[in-house]
């Protein structure tokens, strides 16, 4: 059967032509870049090429560029970084709708004695700036919010928002895992201190991220070893997974400067406003206005999200749900909860999200496929023939 | 992603009995949209008191839909008597097993049943006695008490997959912990039993340890047993499963019926077997 991938906020499939750039260094170029000869060595020059090309799409200087082994490892190294460097402050702000990377460490540092803020956000997902800066205070080492959410794709106005932190002498951090080759981005326009990406996100392979480090920021290495990423981060280097990803960010700024992603968000409008117009109560989660284009994130009223997508998956289509039922735990999704959506619809929610790759035939199918499996449940649910004749008086 | 068995995914992709019985003879609703799944189950009987048509609606993941058509089936042709010993493990069975984490949608099908069954019977809905120890989820120390035990379970993570409790806040967790101390150390919550018992409530209460107590564990070797009449303080049994066959059957009579029953009911009792 044909795969229909539309769960790309999950992971990406790896580009041809990052694969192909990083074939060479399994076989032929496999020495250390630490070498003093000119076999490893000359790796170096390499790695050193990607850190530029990575360099360029988020507006860095390269040696603001630290290859680590994903984002989770980013942002722990961020926060704790943050955190270190200033041992007096014991105050620490996020938001409430943060990836568990980040969301997960803060619950443990809270644990720790950390004093912790979670900023919430409204029902399309903004984040209430007002209670973000009415908590900063003196005492404050850091604060990490994500640039866009990955269930709903709503963008945070990070640009902004960094700067006014940043004026208050705090750490500003941000999680851009699901941002960075989506939208623009330039850190040098911004107040970032610390910013997190992640390789397999941009059609790179897993187990390589990248910490945006600017200049002059205080820092301590999570990763304590050799001089490698001039001692920010021990251990050889991943050296075909650096290679690769240098070139997936070479291939996703051409893509946002060429304008040719602008399909994406084409296509994704498409499959949102068809859906919307097929399928009854169906809610759109998220600030429709402030996304990434690529993102949506729909509420099936009287449904759940697993049996959405098992039947999907009958057809070859992934997606993502953040229903408790998929995620292994009996709570929707922290995200939909904070944003206040109902439990009716939280459960019901389904997430596409799309790539470069994605096709006009793969919406097509989903537009013919989805709207009959989402009757079907409603057939089947005790709550949908109740609603219906409430909704109808 | 769930590793289901080829017959769970078969109920969930075809589900069997579909819909709504408008003059059912019983009907058990549980769940909650809140809560993240929910089921409506409904009997008709034919006139020898056998379920005759069962159906469903449900609200849920593939394994609550599954567990839900799996149960349909499994009732029709039966005399409530007999569907009423469905635990929630035989509807996971059915189904050639469930992923642990999702074993709360076998128990969610058996309270319908015995819903639908005390519903039938004029009985007002099972009082849930007992006091709330999940918030989250409105699990009571009762409903927590019977699935440890009926299930053996072990961990407050078991407690949470079977019946959902301390899967939300996690804050009673610690009550969770006592109650599986409690039936790991032998103990029983205060025994609910009033200190004179009339007829009625003596056969009841003889029904119910039958049910909860002592078919579980006869269960374990494929045998079970079924009440065939109280007479005075005789109970009168009739051996099924592999204890018919078996030639110690009258030891576990004695030795393990007759004294929990006697534990759990009043100690005069005399358990007699009837072939």
């Amino acid at each position: 059967m044909n795969v229909t991938y539309l769960d790309n906020n999950a992971t990406t499939r790896v580009d041809p032509q990052v694969l192909e750039a990083m074939l060479p260094y399994f076989s032929e170029y496999y020495g250390n870049p630490s070498s003093m000869h000119a076999f490893g060595g000359g790796v170096a020059a390499n790695i050193q090429t990607a850190r530029e090309q990575v360099a360029r799409l988020i507006g860095a200087l390269p040696e603001e560029i630290i290859f680590t082994s994903c984002g989770t490892e980013s942002d722990g190294t961020a926060i704790r970084a943050a955190i270190e460097s200033y041992p007096n402050k014991r105050h620490i702000v996020t938001s409430r709708v943060e990836h568990p990377a980040v969301k997960n460490l803060f619950e443990t540092l809270s644990k720790k004695g950390y004093r912790t803020t979670f900023v919430p956000v409204d029902r399309e997902g903004r984040l209430d700036l007002d209670f973000l800066y009415d908590h900063l205070t003196d005492d404050t080492a850091v604060v990490s919010l994500m640039w866009a959410n990955n269930e709903t794709g709503v963008i945070f106005s990070v640009e902004e928002l960094s700067r006014r932190v940043k004026e208050r002498g705090i750490v500003f951090h941000t999680d851009a895992v699901q941002t960075a080759g989506k939208i623009p981005i330039d850190v040098s326009r911004t107040g970032v201190d610390m910013l997190s990406l992640s390789g397999h996100k941009i059609h790179a392979p897993k187990g390589i991220g990248v910490l945006y480090l600017r200049k002059g920021t205080r820092f301590s290495p999570f990763m304590i070893g050799g001089h490698q990423e001039r001692g920010r981060r021990g251990g050889t280097e991943n050296t075909a997974a650096i290679i690769g990803l240098g070139k997936a960010a070479e291939l996703a700024k051409q893509h946002l400067d060429s304008g040719s992603y602008r399909c994406v968000d084409e296509l994704r409008d498409q499959l949102e406003c068809e859906i919307l117009k097929r399928v009854p109560s169906t809610l759109v989660n998220g600030d429709r206005a402030n996304r990434l284009p690529n993102t949506t994130s729909l509420a099936f009223e009287y449904v759940e999200g697993e049996s959405i997508l098992l039947m999907l998956n009958e057809y070859g289509i992934c997606a993502s749900s953040g229903s408790a039922c998929t995620s292994g735990s009996l709570e929707p999704s922290h995200v939909l909860r904070a944003m206040g959506v109902p439990f009716t619809a939280a459960h019901g929610s389904i997430r596409f999200s799309l790539s470069r790759y994605t096709t006009k035939s793969d919406i097509d199918l989903v537009l013919e496929k989805l709207p009959p499996i989402i009757a079907r449940l409603r057939e089947m649910s005790p709550f949908w023939k109740g609603a219906k004749l409430e909704a109808h008086g | 992603m769930w590793e289901y068995t080829d017959q769970v995914k078969d109920h969930f992709l075809n589900p069997r009995n579909v819909g709504v019985i408008e003059d059912a003879d019983g009907v058990g609703e549980v769940g909650s949209i809140a809560c993240g799944d929910a089921l409506t189950f409904y009997f008709k009987l034919d006139e020898s008191g056998k379920v005759k048509d069962a159906k469903f609606q449900t609200f849920g993941c593939a394994s609550a839909i599954a567990s839900s058509s799996a149960l349909t089936e499994m009732v029709i042709g039966k005399t409530l008597d007999e569907a009423a010993r469905i635990t929630n493990d035989d509807i996971a069975r059915y189904l050639g097993g469930l992923p642990k984490e999702k074993m709360h949608c076998s128990v969610m099908g058996r309270e319908a049943l015995e819903k639908a069954i005390a519903c039938h019977r004029g009985q007002a809905a099972k009082i849930v006695e007992g006091e709330i120890v999940c918030e989250c989820f409105g699990v009571t120390d009762r409903e927590i008490e019977r699935v440890v035990r009926e299930n053996q379970l072990k961990t407050i993570e078991d407690v949470t997959d079977y019946i959902k409790a301390g899967g939300g806040c996690g804050k009673c967790h610690d009550g969770i912990q006592e109650i599986i101390d409690q039936v790991l150390g032998g103990k029983r919550l205060e025994p609910i039993k009033p200190k004179v018992l009339t007829n009625l409530q003596k056969i009841k209460l003889i029904e119910d340890s039958i049910e909860r107590e002592i078919n579980p564990t006869l269960k374990k070797d494929a045998g079970h047993l079924e009440l065939v009449d109280v007479d005075g303080n005789r109970v009168i049994v009739r051996m099924k499963g592999t204890c018919a066959t078996c030639a110690r059957s009258h030891i576990t009579l004695k030795h393990y019926v007759e004294s929990k029953l006697r534990e759990l009911v009043t100690p005069d009792l005399v358990v007699e077997e009837v072939q």
